[in-house]
């Protein structure tokens, strides 16, 4: 049983609840500063692509978890980052120029899909983000002067203040360096006036309105700074891939990105890592459990989508936290000790709230 | 001539989004839950009449009907055990779910060994057949694909219109609570109607099947329905069919006139001009709550 006293205000929006949260978060940043010694190439190379995907899972977050808007297409924003990194680090910009215009280039495209945002909504808004991914992913391939088209781009390693990053390690620690420093930012704009202000238009629209939230300024926002992020981890993805080819930014792959968020748990930080982490692990696990399936089955490529499928559905029906529920669980379990009770988490009884009249 | 050409061949693609967007608008109306996995209903549609026709050896026709009822059973049941369970849930998570229930459906066609990865022809009495008229040639199953819309759309009318169940399903999808009061069972013609909304898209999948072949990917196409059930206004039945045909017909003419590239793209760009001009499509009705 853990008892928190609060004895300041600044205790209630600080980063940590109390001191043993410091102690752990410190102990898993040691952990991940000392893996590359620890673990073996192919477990580090999966370990940045849980910081890649995590990223992205965080913008996908602050939009669909925080904000309450779908966005089906988030992997064009993935898109537009990876191949503005490629092209201009091809043409020999310094990676945090390129990385910056990769950010931005990808920001403003969000904006621009933000728009249909301010007038429509809910499944409106999921079908414009779905119509404009489709368009990218049209634009990817036949704009083959940049692009190359179908055939291809491959991109070159990053230079960065003379320092070429060669070798999984740094590259890691590139990649973790800057997952810490987005989740720090989207933890901090949680807990500033911005993102109070996503969190009551994801509650309620009128609500918010009325309570003087400028509905279309953060709206827009939220789209910025979501598929600026996203641009982010496109242009680590475009180095960690080294290769780009327009079918890695399809409609479907927005969709498993929206996906793994819900299976890490909808409206949580960690949840975006959590199905960084699930994401990454399927196909391990997968791989598993397909060598005890019958031959015809386990080779089969629809293994993966079904288990994937199921496990949302699963987690959708049981645990609508996905993954940060099971950890927020456990965690309460222990704070509470001895005191847990069973019906704690409870679902309460929903109506379901019309949309029709508004 | 050409041009007359190019619109029936338009029109009988825009039959088939009209009538998969159709499945949609029925489950929106009924239950304000959109089904993304209703391209994929298709798609076992369309598996299930390969089914009964290549594997039992039964009549296209009777095979036909077999597939309708067997993916109406599939609706129904999806509503029983995984959409009811999760009723008033935030709309996101449902559509979540039916998203889940999508990939599931393409992924175990897939594990079905050597029909899944395939494309397999579907047997019809009608191959290869073609109408002449004055100087069109349609192909049989163009034809086939618009006479069966053009029924079944006149079927549910008469349903919807004349019937006691129909009218009861009216009623609820006007309001649900109130429909509860007068008596109406609101669950069971919630599951009927995804029956129907099942059992319209399996129609769309066995006759798209002699135009496109049977494969596991075909479930794609009911993305490209979602435009034409904006178009329509997501809440209009007629409007579905109808954005479906603009849809198809636009998508035809682009393929021609313009360059490559524009063809997949031309419903999204239809559907995004109408987000940004009426967003509430051109049969949608503007409810708005009077205080």
């Amino acid at each position: 049983m853990r008892f928190v006293f609060k004895t300041s205000y600044d205790q209630d929006i600080g980063l940590f609840r109390h001191e043993g949260q410091r102690f752990w978060y410190a102990l898993l940043a040691v952990a991940l500063l000392v893996a590359p010694w620890a673990l073996s190439e192919y477990y580090l190379a999966q370990l940045v692509l849980i910081c890649i995907y995590g990223i992205v899972g965080l913008g996908l977050m602050l939009l669909s978890g925080y904000t309450g808007l779908i966005s089906m297409g988030h992997a064009a924003f993935l898109g537009v980052g990876a191949y503005t990194e490629a092209v201009l680090s091809a043409r020999g910009w310094p990676f945090s120029l390129s990385m910056a215009c990769a950010v931005l280039l990808s920001s403003a495209t969000g904006i621009v899909v933000g728009l249909p945002a301010l007038r429509v909504r809910g499944i409106y808004l999921a079908i414009a983000t779905l119509a404009f991914g489709f368009i990218v992913e049209e634009v990817l391939t036949r704009w083959e002067a940049v692009t190359g088209g179908n055939s291809g781009l491959s991109v070159g390693r990053i230079e960065l203040l003379g320092w070429t990053v060669s070798g999984t390690t740094q590259f890691y620690y590139l990649c973790l360096a800057l997952a810490v420093a987005c989740t720090l930012l989207v933890r901090n704009l949680l807990r500033a006036p911005t993102g109070r202000a996503f969190v009551a238009i994801r509650d309620s629209e009128i609500s918010a309105q009325s309570m003087g939230i400028h509905l279309a300024w953060y709206k827009t926002l939220s789209f910025a700074i979501s598929a600026g992020l996203t641009g982010l981890a496109g242009g680590l993805y475009a180095h960690k891939l080294r290769f780009l080819s327009p079918e890695q930014f399809t409609v479907l792959q927005s969709v498993e990105l929206l996906m793994m968020v819900f299976v890490g748990g909808i409206g949580s930080v960690h949840g975006a890592f959590f199905g960084a982490a699930f994401v990454i692990a399927l196909p391990q696990f997968i791989s598993v459990i397909a060598a005890k399936l019958p031959a015809a089955m386990g080779s089969a490529a629809g293994l993966q989508a079904t288990v994937f499928g199921l496990v949302l559905v699963a987690f959708i029906l049981f645990e609508p936290l996905g993954l940060y529920g099971w950890w927020f669980k456990a965690r309460t379990y222990l704070d509470l000790f001895p005191f847990y009770r069973r019906g704690m988490f409870r679902r309460q009884k929903a109506f379901q709230k019309s949309d029709r009249l508004r | 001539m050409q041009l007359t050409q190019l619109l029936v061949s338009g029109l009988s693609q825009g039959c088939i989004y009209g009538l998969i967007a159709l499945g949609f608008v029925l489950i929106y109306k009924a239950t304000e839950t959109v089904n993304f996995a209703q391209g994929e209903l298709m798609m076992l549609g369309a598996f299930a009449g390969l089914f009964g026709t290549v594997y039992l050896g039964l009549p296209f026709w009777a095979a036909f009907v077999g597939a309708v009822g067997v993916t109406a059973l599939l609706g129904v049941l999806t509503e029983r055990l995984v959409l009811r369970p999760i009723l008033g849930q935030p709309a996101f998570a449902i559509v979540m779910v039916t998203l889940g229930l999508g990939y599931v459906g393409r992924g175990l066609i897939t594990m079905i060994p050597e029909v899944g990865t395939e494309t397999n022809a579907l047997p019809t009495p009608f191959k290869d057949e073609v109408v002449k008229l004055g100087g069109l040639v349609i192909g049989m199953e163009h034809v086939v694909v618009i006479a069966v819309t053009v029924l079944l759309c006149a079927l549910l009318y008469g349903v919807f219109r004349f019937t006691r169940t129909g009218i009861a399903m009216q009623a609820a999808s006007q309001n649900q609570l109130a429909a509860w009061y007068m008596g109406i069972p609101v669950q069971r013609l919630n599951g009927l109607i995804w029956g129907i909304s099942a059992a319209v898209a399996a129609v769309a999948g066995v006759l798209l099947a002699p135009i496109t072949f049977v494969h596991a990917n075909m479930g794609f196409i009911g993305l490209k329905a979602f435009p034409a059930a904006v178009v329509g206004g997501f809440g209009s039945l007629p409007g579905a069919i109808v954005g479906g045909l603009v849809i198809g017909v636009v998508e035809s003419l682009s393929g021609f006139y313009l360059p490559e590239g524009f063809k997949d793209v031309a419903a999204y760009v239809v559907v995004l001009v109408m987000l940004v001009v009426k967003p509430n499509g051109l049969f949608g009705e503007n409810l708005r709550k009077k205080v």
